[in-house]
């Protein structure tokens, strides 16, 4: 017989069939039905806010004062004491925790190094992001409204203690990825540390920093159990925060939700709906500032 | 400037060595302020410890350890709270029961799936889900969801009544903000948490662990469980109990959604309580030792929620210092 050429059986290198195969698939597709889960309420808490705030939302509603009684219609008054409430207050809680949180990291990063007081401040500065919010409200109360009374500046203290740590920990990552050659160069030319930190490193972080802020600043925003108890909720508005009872979108929000009268949740949505909307646009700030001026990132 | 330099080269007033020069004082005071910062954190925390400590402190003495008995009447001057940390339990529980397997999923989808391209959106995906406040997730849990899955409660309820073991845990009564309501959303709301700190103990198991296992002709699912599993297993320990945690004292939400009855039942459909949501509900209007006893809530949800970070941190911290070979 002539060696008939027995076809050379080639290595089959597509993927395994069978069992082993299906189980893969399987999983995947379990990964992907996670995700959907996510989005499935996310969509419809969107969609409801908007779809019902949409309607009440008018420049009316926005600017128009004071928040009217819980029996009324959506249409009469506005919120305007509430939006002016949350920007004052997440304003000065800005002005408090992002110098404090950039200046700390600022120890952790570039003065503390790998000492142990550092490691400490590091770790529980993670461990503070977990506090509850509430507990920041009850601390606030018990060491400031109890003395001083309420107001916004109060409610202030209480965002800002939730915002430093979360400060403290986005600045600490941008400015570990600053490289050190930028350093060197500069204390080469005889800078001091003071200075080549302050000159060199922020700028080069800055772009970091910022974002990591303004999404600190989404988050305590939308904050309401430390305002509580420290800022009451009003229906004046109130530009002092400084003096006197305050109010904010999220404690109306609160108040609002568990009312019977539709007057009272119609305004509850579109409060709702604000505050999403302001959240959201801090973020997606955030993100271009990210996209735009970040100079190193991992 | 230069000629400034040409001048004098010893430096300025003829300093001997500048490398031991007193350092100038804006940069000491510009230290010592970063040092202060840092050290806010730990001021603090104690202060939160010390300051709620003593508003509690008339609880802890007139009841002693009677707070942690299950009898709640402010009215009477009885302030046992045990309902209220069984309602922090089991809605943190059914919370991370639900959020877990699907952070994992999520997590492993970006990481091991998705190309780039693609897990950019995603993360923007689970990053809007983290910017939704808590009080819109009540707003909505209450006027919404709650009023929707109450039909599913009880059709649920009324099948398995008799069933032993399931009619236990979700027999009649049903309402729709009960403890599983409020576990549904917690679950949300804990999910992104999860999901990011997942991922970050999961990129730090080394590559070439991966190619091995591929190279050893495992399929995706294969290499996710023989290689990135086992390195990443710690880290996502600490996930969880950090998302536990943040379950424990989400308030707001809770507070909307878990139907405000101090009672303890093994029925999760019933309407529960938590510490969180019952500080918010009756602080405003609470004086003497009603007030002392919120606070005493604080304090202990405080202490809770410090030990489970530490915990989840020091897990977290271990690992990914292990992963990097230190």
């Amino acid at each position: 017989m002539t060696a008939t050429a027995i076809p050379q059986q080639a290595p089959d290198l597509r993927e395994p069939k069978g069992w082993r195969s299906t189980k893969n698939r399987t999983m995947t597709i379990l990964m992907v039905v996670s995700f959907v889960l996510v989005i499935i309420p996310l969509g419809f808490v969107l969609f409801t806010v908007i779809a019902k705030g949409a309607s009440i939302i008018s420049w009316q509603f926005l600017t128009g004062s004071p928040i009217p009684p819980n029996v009324l219609p959506a249409g009469i008054g506005g919120m305007w004491p509430a939006v002016l409430g949350t920007l004052l207050i997440t304003g000065l809680a800005t002005l408090m925790a992002v110098p404090l949180g950039v200046l700390g990291a600022i120890y952790l990063n570039e003065y503390g190094g790998k000492n142990w007081l550092a490691a400490l401040i590091g770790f529980m500065s993670d461990v503070m992001t977990g506090v509850p919010s509430i507990v920041m409200g009850l601390f606030i109360f018990s060491i400031w409204v109890l003395h001083f009374g309420y107001s916004g500046l109060a409610g202030a203290f209480a965002l800002g203690c939730l915002m430093l740590p979360v400060v403290i920990r986005s600045s600490y990552e941008i400015l570990r990825l600053v490289p050190d050659s930028l350093r060197e160069g500069s204390y080469a030319l005889g800078a001091t540390k003071a200075r080549v930190t302050m000159t060199v490193v922020l700028p080069a972080a800055l772009g970091g920093i910022v974002s990591g802020a303004l999404l600190a600043i989404a988050r305590a925003a939308g904050e309401t159990a430390p305002l509580l108890f420290t800022i009451l909720t009003v229906t004046e508005a109130n530009p002092d925060v400084f003096n006197g009872a305050n109010t904010s979108l999220p404690s109306q929000i609160f108040s609002n939700a568990s009312q019977p009268y539709t007057g009272a949740q119609d305004r509850g949505w579109g409060a709702a709906l604000t505050l999403i909307a302001i959240c959201f646009i801090l973020m997606i700030v955030a993100r271009f500032v990210t996209a735009r001026f970040t100079r190193y990132s991992r | 400037m230069s000629t400034a330099v040409k001048a004098d080269p010893a430096g300025p007033a003829g300093s001997a060595n500048p490398l031991t020069a007193r350092r100038p004082l804006g940069d000491r005071v510009f230290q010592i302020l970063a040092l202060a910062s840092g050290l806010l954190v730990l001021v603090i925390l104690v202060l939160i410890a010390v300051s709620t400590s003593q508003q509690a402190s008339s609880w802890f003495s007139t009841e002693g350890l009677k707070i942690f008995t299950n009898d709640w009447d402010p009215a009477a001057g009885h302030f046992g709270a045990l309902a209220f940390i069984y309602g922090t339990a089991i809605t943190a529980v059914i919370a991370v029961i639900m959020a877990v397997p699907v952070s994992v999923g999520i997590a492993l989808l970006l990481n091991e799936v998705v190309p780039y391209r693609w897990s950019r959106p995603i993360v923007y995906v689970i990053d809007l889900l983290a910017v939704v406040p808590s009080v819109v997730w009540g707003l909505w849990g209450i006027l919404v969801f709650a009023p929707w899955i109450q039909h599913i409660y009880a059709s649920i309820a009324s099948g398995v009544n008799d069933i032993p073991v399931l009619g236990f845990f979700f027999g009649t009564p049903t309402s729709g903000a009960s403890f599983f309501t409020c576990g549904i959303i917690l679950a949300f709301m804990i999910t992104p948490i999860v999901t990011s700190l997942s991922r970050e103990v999961m990129a730090t198991v080394p590559q070439i662990d991966k190619e091995g296992a591929y190279a050893l002709g495992a399929t995706r699912w294969e290499m996710i469980t023989g290689a990135v599993w086992p390195h990443s297993q710690g880290g996502v320990v600490g996930a969880v109990l950090l998302g536990l945690g943040r379950a424990m004292g989400e308030t707001i939400a809770a507070a909307l959604v878990i139907g405000s009855s101090a009672t303890i039942t093994s029925r999760l459909f019933a309407p529960g309580y938590d510490m969180p949501a019952v500080i918010a509900n009756q602080f405003g209007e609470a004086s003497g030792v009603f007030r002392a006893a919120l606070m005493g809530l604080g304090v202990l949800l405080f202490v809770f929620t410090i030990i489970i970070n530490v915990l989840a941190r020091g897990i977290v911290e271990r690992s990914a210092r292990r992963k990097r070979g230190g």
